[in-house]
């Protein structure tokens, strides 16, 4: 047995360390809590010079062929500073199926402005009636000639008023069962007919409800077949959850330690010295150890040639559980103080812990649910039948 | 990286798993109980090198590494081995560690001539509480201040425990002997913690997966309105939380054993870590393969209920988990402040 992630993610590692030192700057910072965007064009722009939109991918592609227990060095740092990578996030997720199910022109189109940071594609997949079903979309399109109409609503579409391009999951036939009537398309979202409206969330991150009206698509931007929808989206919501995991939690209780070492209660002892106080911040140590043995697994097994379905659950659902219940602790432990807000000039650590109170519930929701990560682990990985 | 036992690793398991499948079925282990010691299982287990394997080659053994015995913990807590394998590898561990002083008791306890075991907590008014192994061992080794003392167990009072374990409250008579002392000795015996998290915490790993194996098995055969319990979420959604918690005390308690020989600087920090953890992941896998039991669970003819005990019984004789968390974090400050 080995667990070390070896010389190459090391190094990586380093690299990415360094960058983020340089690109990560306080005003990248300041804007993402201001605006709530995690995304943002000269970070991406950074990104793109260095080469790293898709390290992991073949350097034909425009990636640098890392592998993938590299790849996992290098994520698991982006996500303990907290950068803005939603965008670089889903663009690549979606580019990604393109390199696998995309035509040659598709992909002669799309990749390559991608990967030279041109472009946002964002998600489009939930609906005001659908989530964690997501395979009930109703959002209509109809073919008329070489092109579609698209109408309907999507919820939660995350970074659409950054984003050039949605890759959308929609309803081509009504008539058969839900899997069998679906069908995928990039659509241009900066086109008549596209309403773009903000949706303001508990942590302040910024997402949208979008509306398609008679929107027009050429036959050309179909991912897939026609009512083949479905098999696409099973490629691309693999690649949406295996990766590093636990890095905001390790962030948080960085933010505790930094804190704790110099904290006293109020009758001056050092609360350090506090046992209690002590096998919270430890029992976190725990967790977020776990959160990321749990990533690198799944790193492992995708490195080795399996594809880390149950793992890459248990990851998600472990370490945004993990979040969730540590940072809820956390404002308990600094008392009144705890609930002093991230911004406020007198929060503790910036307000860490009421941030992270806020944003672990958005954590335990998108991705797939906690319940839809169970359901996963109990039917293919504990063999326990489906609920009827 | 690579999460793969090696091929020796694979043999070892192997070799211990099919003793347990022969010397530990829960028939052995009820048999066991209440005093909780299986005589024939002890020998089996001594036989194979259960105590030589503890310490390298220099002090009379053949050296396994942490992990090793770590794994061979992990089957040990699946069979919830009525035998006394941990207090006499890490009480052969601490007197391999103290040199001269103690040649002759590892002599004695590696030849099998004294079954020696260690003492958990000091000495309060004379007498150690809660002896693992105190109510069959020859000997018994603990620390009183700076102090690293060997005492007899002859005046002894075997305690009936929830875990069904040989303990006793054991009081010191004029037969103690001092084996070591000053920073040595205190750190030789913070080392014999570190090495007891990582054996329990392996344990309790196997123990936390037998015990949802065996609630899968019942919950997928139980029908109630009609249909298999395993398909209500109440269900299904708890033995995954649970499955998935097991995962993670696997993960970290071998990456604990693992880093005593390959990077030792850590291993004091994650053994605390990997032993709480695992004490309250093996305790909540063990009560809801239990509770999805409903009353059957209940029933002592049921196994669960000894997979239940002991998860809660085995890791109790340290201390609750919050004692190892903050043991953990004060490693972590420590390192914090100097830099590390
Ligand atoms: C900050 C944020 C960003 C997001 N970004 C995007 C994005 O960019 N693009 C996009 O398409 N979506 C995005 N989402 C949407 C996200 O994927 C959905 O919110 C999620 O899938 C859940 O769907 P829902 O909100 O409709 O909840 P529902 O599906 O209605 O679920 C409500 C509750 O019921 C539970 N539930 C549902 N089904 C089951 C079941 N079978 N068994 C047990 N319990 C069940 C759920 O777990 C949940 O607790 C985002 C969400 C958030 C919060």
């Amino acid at each position: 047995m080995d667990f070390t992630l070896g010389e190459r993610s090391d190094i990586f590692r380093e690299e990415a360390r360094a960058f983020l030192a340089e690109a990560f700057t306080p005003e990248v910072k300041e804007t993402m809590h201001e605006t709530g965007v995690h995304h943002n064009w000269d970070f991406h722009k950074a990104l793109v010079e260095k080469g790293w939109l898709a390290p992991g991918w073949p350097v034909e592609y425009g990636g640098q062929g890392r592998d993938p227990m590299e790849m996992l060095a290098f994520s698991e740092e982006f996500q303990r500073a907290g950068a803005p990578t939603y965008g670089v996030g889903t663009t690549i997720m979606v580019s990604s199926i393109l390199r696998h199910l995309g035509t040659e022109e598709q992909k002669q189109e799309f990749l390559p402005r991608a990967l030279r940071g041109e472009i946002i594609i964002v998600l489009g997949f939930t609906e005001p009636e659908s989530g964690s079903d997501v395979a009930a979309a109703q959002t209509r399109a109809v073919r008329d000639g070489d092109e579609w109409i698209i109408n309907g609503q999507k919820m939660f579409t995350t970074n659409a008023q950054e984003g050039d391009y949605a890759f959308m999951l929609t309803r081509t036939n009504p008539d058969v069962p839900k899997h069998q009537g679906l069908t995928t398309f990039l659509v241009p979202l900066r086109q008549e007919g596209v309403e773009i409206q903000a949706v303001r969330t508990l942590s302040g991150e910024r997402t949208n409800l979008t509306f398609y009206n008679d929107v027009r698509v050429p036959d050309a931007m179909r991912i897939g077949e026609v009512d083949g929808g479905w098999d696409v989206m099973t490629v691309g919501l693999t690649f949406e959850r295996s990766g590093a995991q636990g890095g905001e939690s390790i962030r948080l209780l960085e933010e505790m330690e930094e804190w704790v070492l110099s904290a006293h209660d109020d009758d001056g002892n050092p609360r350090r010295e506090d046992p209690d106080v002590l096998a919270r911040l430890g029992k976190a140590a725990a967790e977020n150890e776990v959160s990321s043995l749990m990533g690198r697994r799944s790193a492992w097994v995708h490195d080795t040639g399996g594809m880390p379905g149950v793992e890459g659950s248990m990851g998600k659902l472990f370490s945004s559980e993990a979040l969730t219940r540590q940072s809820g602790d956390f404002v308990d432990l600094l008392g009144a103080d705890g609930i002093r807000s991230q911004g406020d000039p007198s929060a503790i650590q910036g307000g860490a812990a009421d941030y992270a109170f806020r944003f672990a519930l958005g954590a335990t929701t998108y991705g797939g649910t906690s319940e839809v990560q169970r359901n996963i682990i109990a039917q293919r990985g504990l063999g326990l039948p489906r609920a009827k | 990286m690579d999460l793969n036992p090696t091929a020796e690793q694979d043999q070892l398991i192997d070799a211990f798993s099919s003793l347990y499948t022969k010397e530990s079925s829960t028939e052995r282990v009820r048999a066991a109980e209440p005093l909780g010691f299986d005589e024939e299982l002890w020998d089996h287990l001594k036989e194979i090198g259960a105590l030589e394997m503890a310490v390298d080659e220099s002090s009379g053994g053949w050296g396994a590494t942490m992990l090793d015995l770590s794994l061979v913990a992990e089957q040990h807590g699946r069979a919830l081995g009525a035998a006394p394998l941990f207090e006499s590898q890490v009480a052969l561990r601490l007197l391999a560690r103290l040199g001269e002083p103690a040649k002759e008791l590892l002599r004695a306890s590696l030849a099998g001539e004294a079954l020696t075991t260690v003492a958990l907590h000091g000495p309060t008014n004379g007498s150690l509480k809660m002896v693992p192994a105190g109510a069959i061992a020859d000997r018994v080794i603990f620390l009183d201040g700076d102090k690293i003392c060997v005492g007899g167990t002859s005046q002894r009072v075997i305690i009936e425990n929830l875990g069904s374990m040989p303990v006793a409250d054991v009081s010191l008579g004029g037969d103690v002997e001092v084996i070591s002392t000053g920073a040595q000795a205190r750190d030789a015996f913070e080392m014999l913690f570190d090495e007891w998290f990582l054996l329990l915490a392996n344990a309790l790993v196997g123990i936390g997966e037998r015990s949802i194996e065996i609630g899968v098995d019942y919950v997928k055969e139980r029908k109630a309105f009609g249909v298999p319990i395993g398909s209500f979420q109440a269900i299904s959604h708890g033995l995954a939380d649970a499955a998935t918690a097991m995962d993670g005390s696997k993960l970290l308690s071998r990456e604990a054993a693992w880093s005593a020989d390959v990077m030792p600087e850590r291993t004091r920090e994650l053994a605390a870590l990997a032993f709480g953890f695992s004490t309250e992941s093996a305790r909540e896998a063990s009560y809801r393969a239990l509770h999805y039991h409903g009353g059957y669970g209940f029933m002592l003819e049921y196994d669960i209920q000894l997979f239940f005990r002991r998860a809660k019984a085995w890791p109790a004789l340290y201390g609750e988990p919050s004692k190892s968390f903050a043991r953990a974090e004060s490693e972590r400050l420590k390192k914090i402040e100097s830099g590390v």
